[in-house]
């Protein structure tokens, strides 16, 4: 009994916490050969992210090039900090202003999709919900009580949690259905889903730039190893014959 | 031309005679199956190890401030920097599932019994020392969990009495883990204990080659001397080193023909290399954990801390006990447990082919535990799988404490005078 006490004692906190963000991800199709995406993620990247964010392993340079950006072209449009093109992706924002303005510093993201995945990462950026409790009226179902203000609002309007009155069991009840925007924002639902999903492709590629490079070499690789590994089989054949 | 050049070398130091010994006319049981392959991928992967942490300590900075931004420096602007650091990082996963399948070959064919006590010892160095240095240089990434899996198995160093806190405050040279512990652990994974790894192995081959192989069956292949009919020996030129003192049957030289065949090993082998290196190298979060991919940071502790997938079964074992130091105890047991099997298995015959039912089912059971084992440590533990854990440590002891027992008046079949495959 006392074993079954001390049991329930020590799961019960542990199911608590458990339960915590749970919210079902979506998925994110991200498609790194899908350049356009990528430079629409980019830009969208230097625009409304850089500021606080910093991708500070990751070159503009090395963007330009593996995106498909003419490096004039970039150093234009893309590059907002005076920076040379060879710079790391950085900015001048403080760990001290960063925790005076949103209690905390605000991370780096180059690794962000490394991190949490790509799944996280678009649904997060399609979570966040109007909240007048929180300093800076969001609030976001992914990440919930998170630091930042909702940066793409003038791109999705205002989000809301939406509800819906249904019968369940008899009784009329109301059910959250889902997040959605006031369509006060410059893009529709779906135009901002698909922003969101430019943005997560952009932050899965600097998570692994050299994703691509890597599984065109691998099937290289895996060529080569089938014709050593057939040779090595008839070698082994040839030479043990005569053992018989 | 080249036989000048062989001549003069031979005068000078024993070339050819190192290569006759320990290759051309070294005498190998004739029946190795599949399981043999992993002593030899063992030695690749060490190589592998070495070649690429050579380069890759190039470009690496060994300081607390320097060593995460380093490494995504070595990821994206170093010249196939990623490959190297893939290689070496899978490398490190690959090390161990190909030492725990040549532990589980000589668990099986007996190869840890009389007269190979030493060649089993040296390999549990080898073991030992491997787990060090795979755990210092988790930590050298500096990442998430390479801070807070290091914070989580020094402090069990803390565990032992009295002189438990200083033993850990020596060991990070520092009263938290910070850039003094890094450089240390720099140190030794870079130059110490691969220097004792690389030696460790020699002594190990030394052992093996002293001895000779054990094979499948278990069977010497090295009868008394004088008691082989000359028709029945093989007709391979084996060198007098082996000849002189024993009569070889059932035996091939271990070049060509374990050379060409580990070559066949060796390539089915790169394409799981190949396959985790090239389309999948976190391996799920098994071979590089994902909040490793964020800087260590002190003040943040990480939901859940688990170590890399090698550990977890003996991480499993601490875990089961409710009582830290007893915990601790139990972990290195379970390794000393290994190393002391050459005496706790008191059984003449070797292979499991020939043993009995219940030591095949005490061997499989084992087996399971561990794999279970090293599944619930990478778990929360939740109190069901901790009870879990407990039945399965339990099974894991078991396995040594039945094989004392039954080994001294086992039920086994007859073994052959010699090999059995064709």
């Amino acid at each position: 009994m006392k074993k079954l006490l001390i049991a329930l004692m020590t799961l019960v906190p542990s199911l608590v916490f458990a339960a915590g963000p749970t919210v079902p991800l979506d998925e994110a199709e991200v498609d790194l050969h899908d350049k356009a995406s990528l430079q629409r993620g980019a830009q969208l990247y230097m625009n409304y992210c850089l500021g606080c964010h910093q991708l500070q392993y990751h070159r503009y340079n090395r963007t330009f090039e593996d995106l498909g950006i003419p490096q004039e072209l970039g150093e234009e449009n893309l590059q907002f900090t005076g920076q040379k093109a060879g710079d790391r992706i950085t900015n001048n924002m403080s760990t001290e202003a960063a925790s005076n303005w949103f209690g905390t510093a605000a991370p780096d993201l180059t690794n962000v999709a490394r991190v949490r995945g790509a799944d996280w990462i678009y649904t997060y950026l399609r979570s966040f919900y109007k909240d007048d409790s929180r300093p800076f009226g969001v609030n976001n179902a992914v990440f919930p009580n998170v630091g930042m203000p909702h940066v793409l609002e003038e791109l999705q309007g205002v989000p809301e949690k939406t509800y819906e009155e249904r019968m369940i069991d008899g009784e009329m009840k109301e059910v959250y259905v889902g997040i959605q925007a006031d369509g006060s924002g410059r893009l529709s639902g779906s135009e901002y889903d698909q922003a969101a999903l430019d943005l997560t492709s952009f932050l899965v590629y600097t998570g692994e730039p050299m994703l691509l490079e890597q599984r065109r070499i691998g099937w290289f690789v895996f060529g080569f190893l089938l014709i050593f590994t057939i040779l090595a089989w008839f070698l082994k054949k040839e030479f043990w014959k005569d053992l018989k | 031309m080249f036989k000048r050049f062989v001549e003069w070398m031979d005068a000078r130091i024993p070339m050819t005679k190192t290569w006759n010994i320990h290759l051309a006319q070294y005498p190998a049981p004739k029946n190795f199956n599949m399981w043999y392959v992993f002593g030899f991928l063992a030695t690749i992967v060490l190589i592998n190890q070495i070649l690429t942490g050579v380069w890759l300590t190039m470009n690496y900075v060994p300081s607390a401030e320097g060593a995460f931004a380093s490494v995504e420096y070595i990821m994206r602007d170093v010249e196939y920097g990623w490959l190297l650091r893939y290689m070496h990082s899978t490398g490190a996963s690959a090390f161990f599932v190909v030492v725990y399948l040549h532990m589980f070959r000589g668990m099986m064919y007996g190869s840890y019994q009389k007269p190979r006590e030493l060649i089993w010892l040296f390999g549990m160095f080898i073991f030992l020392v491997l787990m060090a240095e795979a755990f210092m240089g988790y930590l050298l990434p500096w990442g998430q969990m390479s801070y807070w899996g290091a914070q989580v198995i020094i402090s069990l160093f803390g565990a032992i009495p009295v002189i438990g806190d200083d033993l850990t405050l020596w060991i990070r040279g520092d009263y938290v883990i910070s850039g003094a512990t890094l450089n240390r652990f720099f140190a030794l994974h870079v130059i110490a204990l691969p220097l004792v790894l690389v030696i460790l192995v020699f002594l190990h081959i030394v052992a093996l080659h002293e001895v000779g192989s054990n094979n499948p069956d278990g069977v010497d292949t090295k009868k008394p001397k004088g008691t082989v009919p000359d028709e029945e020996k093989p007709k391979f030129k084996f060198h007098e080193r082996f000849t002189s003192k024993k009569d070889i049957v059932d035996s091939i030289p271990f070049f060509p023909y374990y050379i060409i065949k580990d070559m066949f090993g060796f390539g089915v082998f790169m394409f799981f290399f190949c396959y985790v290196i090239f389309f999948n190298p976190e391996m799920g979060g098994f071979f590089l954990e994902p909040p490793n991919f964020e800087p260590a940071n002190p003040l943040k502790t990480p939901e859940h801390i688990a170590p890399v997938w090698y550990f977890t079964p003996f991480y499993a074992i601490l875990r089961a006990v409710p009582d830290k130091l007893f915990g601790v105890i139990l972990m290195f047991a379970a390794i000393v447990f290994l190393a002391l099997l050459p005496w706790i298995d008191r059984g003449k015959v070797r292979s499991i082919r020939f043993r009995s039912v219940l030591h095949k089912l005490n061997l499989t059971v084992f087996a399971i535990s561990f794999i279970v084992l090293g599944y619930l440590g990478t778990q929360p533990a939740t109190p069901v799988a901790t009870i879990f854990a407990q039945i399965f440590t339990f099974l894991y002891f078991a396995f040594f404490g039945l094989l004392w027992f039954y080994s001294k008046r086992e039920k086994t079949k007859p073994v052959p005078e010699r090999v059995t495959s064709k």
